[in-house]
């Protein structure tokens, strides 16, 4: 049996933030010299992609995903995905500033942070079954050292397959629309006598209210 | 702008996450993450306390809002207050609607000043009577008590929003109003809480589809048909309820084409808006994403006619902003009462000011080192780059952890609210 939910103080969530946040901090603290310049170096696109299935992963794991921040984050990815797709073409620079051409891409950091999500779905309650077969189908639930060529599109490939279903399984995940309320079945459809209906009664409570108030004085007729 | 009196709210625990003035200035709410709500009340002026007049003072507090569970799917509902609204005055007492993401409460709060006594069937403590002593019959008088302000939730709008509410708009008919959540709109009869009609769904019929969601919504202060709503892709549309009950076809769909010059992985998400307001005037509507403030003219789609740099000099930063989520941030924003001035919040606890006529800007502090009660703020400056003047602050040192998200203008005066983190500032801009 489920136990009420317990309410966080404030000090603990703050905690929690900062140990999920404490190795990107450690890449990006800004330096206190007001003479390096503006902007910090900008990310590589496959930083930015790691760094953005973090941001998908962790929004997964919190009480209820904050649907804006996953969809933003989403189509972010999409946006990289497909200009790390497109190798022949100018890289899209992450920030105005110029970045270093795109690299070979690191399979294998790249491959190890997909897999690790990919084991860390399987075990977020109601995607197992979609889960495994997510396992079955993409090759890069394989071990990295079955010959992935670092040189070949077909990594990005892959992961367009995962993303995709990966994609759809996310958002399964929220998508709670078996659980949608049918106790008014009329929500659509304009029925009047169950407007009528439901009017009478709510005019009884609040008129039993009022009534109520005038009787112990705290209103007057 | 001065402070007449620094007013904190609440201790440390708790983030304030709405702000509200009441249609006549009177009163102000605020909501918090604890599901709080605390409201102010303007002194009324006297000739013996000159000094005191205006200022704010704590006038009611209660728990609007618990954390709940569903158990449905095993999540905990937060009990923070998402937005307040304001009622406009019918009688003595006042309303205000308050939401947090699944339950929208609609709270009476009224003033006790007389009590009655001589109860029949319970005695001065309150405790029952046996029936069988009472033996005569007196009628209850009421008689005066020291003034009680108690709020007394009225209705219970629930189980009707499967994903968080963002927004929620009182109508200008006075009896409904809407509340919206990331992927629905639902319409609310005031009398009526176990229906609502879903007006906006947005949902796809394949989740995989989905690329955008609502971000906020509002009714035309004037035309009771019409409404807005805003999204993630920097896009408003406006409908008009006559032209059928769904309204997923807009009427209008203001948006404005992409700067390629300013092209980057990060578009989206700066263009995402996270606050949409009409003028009071009706004729403009104003939105906030990540960098800028527009104002629109309800007659031209195509594009904003003004456009403000709340704080460019973070464009550049945009990466360290996403890695650290504050990219995501939402900002509010406001007009003042003549729709001449709008106002938004910004990072290291400042906030600008938009003078759309003069086309001034200014950008002050709200903070307690900086800022003595009675004594007029400064105004402050960001450095870009090069030489640091001497009480500019530079990009690097701005503190992203102070963010105001939340501000209020007087509908007919100038005096602002601005909440800051767990603070809140009124200021008043008093011309000698």
């Amino acid at each position: 049996m489920l136990g009420k939910g317990v309410k966080r103080k404030r000090e603990e969530e703050e905690e929690e933030d900062l140990t999920s946040q404490d190795w990107w901090l450690e890449e990006t603290t800004p330096s206190p010299n007001p003479e390096e310049g503006a902007s910090p170096a900008p990310l590589p696109p496959s930083s930015l992609f790691n760094l953005s299935i973090f941001k998908l992963h962790h929004g997964l794991r919190r009480g209820e995903p904050d649907l804006r921040h996953l969809v933003l984050v989403v189509n972010t990815l999409r946006r990289i995905q497909s200009s790390m797709a497109l190798e022949s073409s100018p890289p899209e620079p992450p920030c105005p500033a110029p970045v270093d051409p795109l690299p070979v891409a690191p399979d294998a950091p790249l491959c190890t942070s997909v897999s690790a999500l990919l084991d860390d779905l399987s075990h977020i309650e109601g995607l197992c079954d979609t889960q495994t077969s997510f396992s079955e189908d993409i090759p890069l639930s394989r071990p990295p050292e079955t010959g992935l060529d670092p040189g070949r599109p077909a990594p990005l490939g892959s992961l367009e397959l995962l993303l995709e279903d990966g994609l759809e399984g996310l958002f399964d995940d929220i998508d709670t629309s078996m659980y949608d309320c049918e106790l008014w079945p009329n929500l659509k459809t304009d029925s009047g006598e169950t407007e009528d209906k439901i009017q009478g009664q709510g005019l009884d409570v609040s008129e039993l209210d009022y009534l109520m108030d005038v009787l112990v004085g705290t209103q007057t007729l | 702008w001065k402070c007449p009196d620094e007013t904190v709210h609440g201790s440390k625990a708790d983030i304030i996450s709405t702000v509200e003035f009441n249609h006549t200035g009177e009163l102000l709410a605020t909501g918090d993450k604890g599901g709080r709500v605390v409201i102010f009340q303007r002194e009324q002026e006297s000739k013996n306390q000159l000094h005191r007049r205006g200022e704010y003072n704590v006038y009611s507090t209660f728990q609007s809002h618990e954390p709940e569970f569903d158990y449905l799917k095993s999540l905990e509902i937060e009990e923070k207050i998402n937005k307040i609204r304001w009622l406009p005055q019918q009688n003595a007492a006042y309303f205000l609607l308050s939401t947090n993401d699944k339950t929208v409460k609609l709270w009476k709060v009224s003033e006790r000043d007389k009590r009655p006594e001589g109860y029949n069937l319970k005695d001065e403590d309150g405790r029952l009577r046996d029936p069988a002593t009472i033996t005569t019959l007196r009628v209850p008088v009421l008689r005066p008590m020291d003034l009680m302000v108690e709020a007394t939730p009225r209705r219970v709008f629930a189980n009707a929003h499967t994903y968080h509410i963002n927004s929620i708009s009182v109508n200008s008919d006075y009896e409904t109003y809407m509340s919206a959540d990331d992927l629905r709109i639902n319409l609310w009869n005031f009398e009526i809480t176990n229906q609502s009609f879903n007006i906006v769904d947005i949902k796809p019929a394949n989740m995989e589809e989905l690329t955008e969601v609502i971000t906020a919504a509002e009714f035309h202060p004037l035309h009771c048909n019409t409404f807005v709503y805003s999204s993630s892709k920097g896009t408003i549309r406006l409908c008009d309820m006559r032209a059928s009950a769904l309204c997923d076809r807009h009427t209008k769909f203001f948006e404005e084409p992409e700067d390629p010059s300013n092209r980057s992985f990060f578009s989206e998400i700066i263009s995402s808006i996270s606050d949409v307001k009409f003028s009071h005037s009706g004729r403009y509507i104003m939105t906030r994403d990540y960098l800028t403030v527009k104002v629109w003219d309800l007659n031209m789609e195509n594009r904003p006619i003004e456009t403000y740099q709340v704080h460019d000099y973070l464009r550049s930063k945009l990466c360290s902003l996403y890695e650290n989520d504050c990219i995501f941030d939402k900002f509010e924003c406001v007009w003042n009462g003549s729709d001449s001035v709008i106002m938004t919040g910004s990072y290291n606890n400042f906030f600008r000011m938009f003078d759309r006529n003069t086309k001034r800007d200014v950008t002050l502090e709200a903070s307690r080192e900086n800022s003595k009660p009675r004594a007029i703020l400064k105004p402050r400056k960001v450095c870009v780059g090069g030489k640091r003047r001497k009480d500019e602050i530079s990009v690097d040192s701005l503190d992203f952890s102070k963010k105001i998200l939340h501000t209020a203008w007087h509908p007919s005066e100038n005096i602002i609210a601005v909440a800051a983190t767990n603070n809140l500032y009124i200021f008043q801009d008093k011309v000698n």
